[in-house]
């Protein structure tokens, strides 16, 4: 009597609680108006938007896409894990889901370093006010991404989850896939077109 | 190794792939219209799988995908024409 009526909820609802998904469409908004706005204002002011991105560091770039590519595939994989009801390797997954995060975090904390010994900050230009205050907001999502799959390990590392219940961990799966979205066009915007 | 970590696996595969021509693209200075298209369009391509497959919205209603993949091509859209007139 019940199958019918599980498998219309999963037919007809995202992976996880659909709270996270009001707030991931949200962010989402956020960060359309803030790409938007870099075009926009790029549109007028090319010159110094391609003279500027010249500066940036793209090897960097290219190498925070990877860790944040490879950190969705390791949580993508521990939802796999789960719904087989493998516990422990779903666990594991997640942990080097966290550690891939906190590659990007490392690499983006030696590109702002560099960037600030050089004298750069907000008030620079156009292009390094977008620059900084765009990759900082996506720096803090990644952040509180880190926070919630930490919790979610936490849970799963003491065989919290399983194929049967395994609702938080999508949630936190479904923000963290959100901050790798987000970043994939953020990289080519930012580092890349001209 | 099941079929849907398979596919996992090889979905990560095609976003590295992705994301080294986006890197081969900027350091051989490709640039202009064809070259902006380009890489919109390594961006589509990636984005989509990650909504399809790590989000897993594949065979969801209608409605979520619609509105996720809809934000991405609408994105990528604006960034298109404002990069096409800036040029």
């Amino acid at each position: 009597m019940n199958s019918p009526a599980i498998a219309d909820i999963k037919v007809h609802h995202p992976p996880g609680d659909l709270a996270i998904w009001v707030f991931i469409l949200a962010e989402l908004l956020a960060f359309g108006v803030f790409f938007t706005t870099y075009v926009v204002t790029r549109m007028h002011n090319v010159a110094l938007f391609d003279e500027m991105q010249l500066t940036l560091d793209r090897n960097a770039g290219a190498l925070n896409t990877v860790f944040l590519i490879a950190g969705s595939w390791c949580v993508a994989r521990s939802v796999a894990a789960i719904k087989l009801d493998h516990r422990a390797a779903s666990a594991r997954w997640l942990l080097w889901g966290i550690l891939a995060g906190g590659g990007f975090l490392v690499v983006k904390l030696f590109e702002y370093s560099a960037k600030f010994e050089a004298g750069i900050n907000l008030a620079t230009n156009t292009f390094y006010m977008f620059y900084l205050s765009l990759t900082f907001f996506h720096f803090m999502h990644v952040i509180l991404g880190m926070v919630i799959l930490l919790a979610v390990w936490l849970k799963a590392h003491r065989g919290g989850y399983s194929a049967a219940d395994h609702h938080g961990l999508e949630t936190g799966a479904s923000y963290w896939h959100m901050v790798d979205l987000v970043w994939i066009i953020l990289f080519p915007l930012v580092y890349v077109m001209r | 190794m099941n079929m849907n970590a398979r596919r996992l696996d090889f979905i990560f595969a095609v976003l590295l792939i992705g994301t080294a021509l986006t890197w081969w693209m900027g350091e051989t200075g490709h640039a202009g219209p064809a070259a902006v298209l380009g890489i919109l369009a390594i961006a589509a391509v990636k984005g989509t799988l990650i909504i399809r497959d790590f989000m897993a919205l594949r065979g969801i209603n209608v409605f979520w995908p619609t509105m996720v993949i809809g934000w991405l091509l609408l994105v990528l859209g604006i960034i298109m024409g404002g990069y096409w007139k800036g040029l």
